[in-house]
């Protein structure tokens, strides 16, 4: 196995975390961001400060990470915020906000991970999107548009790198045991967990389970993709 | 003057994985099979090299070697 730079976006906890801590047991050298430029529990891993809705803070942190660690090769663009609310009480900023950090912060960083990915003509990016960017939710609409974004996204980039032997393909974790999913009301956890066949919530390290995979030598045939990783919930 | 040329082929040989001798004035990059992304790529090996900016809308219509290099060697 090739020991490869990893660079986990919104790193400091949940599946971000989970990731960085998956791809740093098995051997390679991940650097993640986070907008407080601290993390729990992250040793070995290097924490730089960073607002992905920030292009100057976007380049400056790659570009640390480049120093210490050397040419990001995998990069996995995880960073993203809610800003629940009904579409009709909904203020600009909240739909805004939602689209800048979780959309245009991904196409922010990939855009200036990918020189260095072409430069080596080896290259992985994995989105994470969600289901709710599959088939919506009520009260994300912000957040289901971001994340239906990443998809168009990742696959015009997987067209445009595909000739420097760079990949990209999406993730799209169902409910997931973090943080994050805490911050939905009791309804609509429990909402969601009753349309899952396999009837649990899934665990960040499962969704670092399937990145891990798409980053892979033996995914190197695999682009443009998008993996539900959900229990079934999105198979319609 | 030769020795931006020189600068400006190692660029060129590097990101295009071609031979010095075909680095010449009227070769096109289709010659030289450089896609799109190819162009995008030297150009960006090129700013760094001579420390100049190249927006997007300049390279339209670039499609030579020469007319990559005259671009360049203007900036300076």
């Amino acid at each position: 196995m090739t020991a490869r730079v990893v660079l986990v976006t919104g790193g400091n906890r949940g599946i971000g975390l989970a990731t960085a801590k998956r791809f740093h047991a098995a051997g390679h050298k991940v650097a993640v961001t986070a907008r407080s430029g601290a993390a729990d529990d992250a040793e070995g891993i290097l924490v730089v400060k960073c607002d992905v809705t920030d292009t100057d803070s976007v380049n400056a942190a790659v570009e640390e990470i480049e120093e210490k660690l050397g040419t990001v090769e995998v990069l996995v663009s995880n960073a993203g915020i809610t800003k629940d609310g009904l579409t009709l009480k909904m203020k600009d900023e909240a739909f805004e906000d939602v689209i800048d950090a979780n959309l245009t912060g991904s196409f922010r960083v990939a855009r200036r991970v990918v020189k260095g990915m072409m430069r080596g003509r080896w290259g992985r990016m994995v989105f994470i999107s969600s289901v709710a960017g599959i088939g919506g939710n009520p009260g994300q609409a912000n957040y289901s548009a971001s994340k239906a974004g990443l998809i168009g996204l990742s696959k015009s980039l997987a067209k445009e790198f595909a000739s420097r032997n760079i990949t990209c393909n999406v993730v799209a974790p169902g409910p997931i045991e973090t943080d994050m999913l805490m911050e939905l009301t009791d309804d609509q956890r429990n909402a969601m967990l009753s349309v899952v066949p396999l009837n649990r919530l899934g665990q960040a390290d499962e969704i670092a389970a399937a990145i891990e995979f798409l980053a892979s030598e033996n995914a190197g045939y695999i682009t443009g993709t998008v993996l539900p990783v959900d229990g079934g919930l999105s198979m319609g | 003057m030769s020795d931006n040329f020189d600068r400006f082929k190692k660029c060129a040989v590097d990101v295009l994985s071609v031979e010095d001798s075909q680095i010449v004035a009227d070769a096109t990059f289709e010659s030289l099979d450089a896609d799109s992304l190819d162009l995008v790529e030297l150009v960006m090996a090129l700013e760094e090299e001579f420390d100049v900016n190249v927006e997007e809308e300049e390279l339209e219509g670039v499609s030579t070697i020469g007319a990559a290099f005259d671009l360049i060697t203007a900036k300076l």
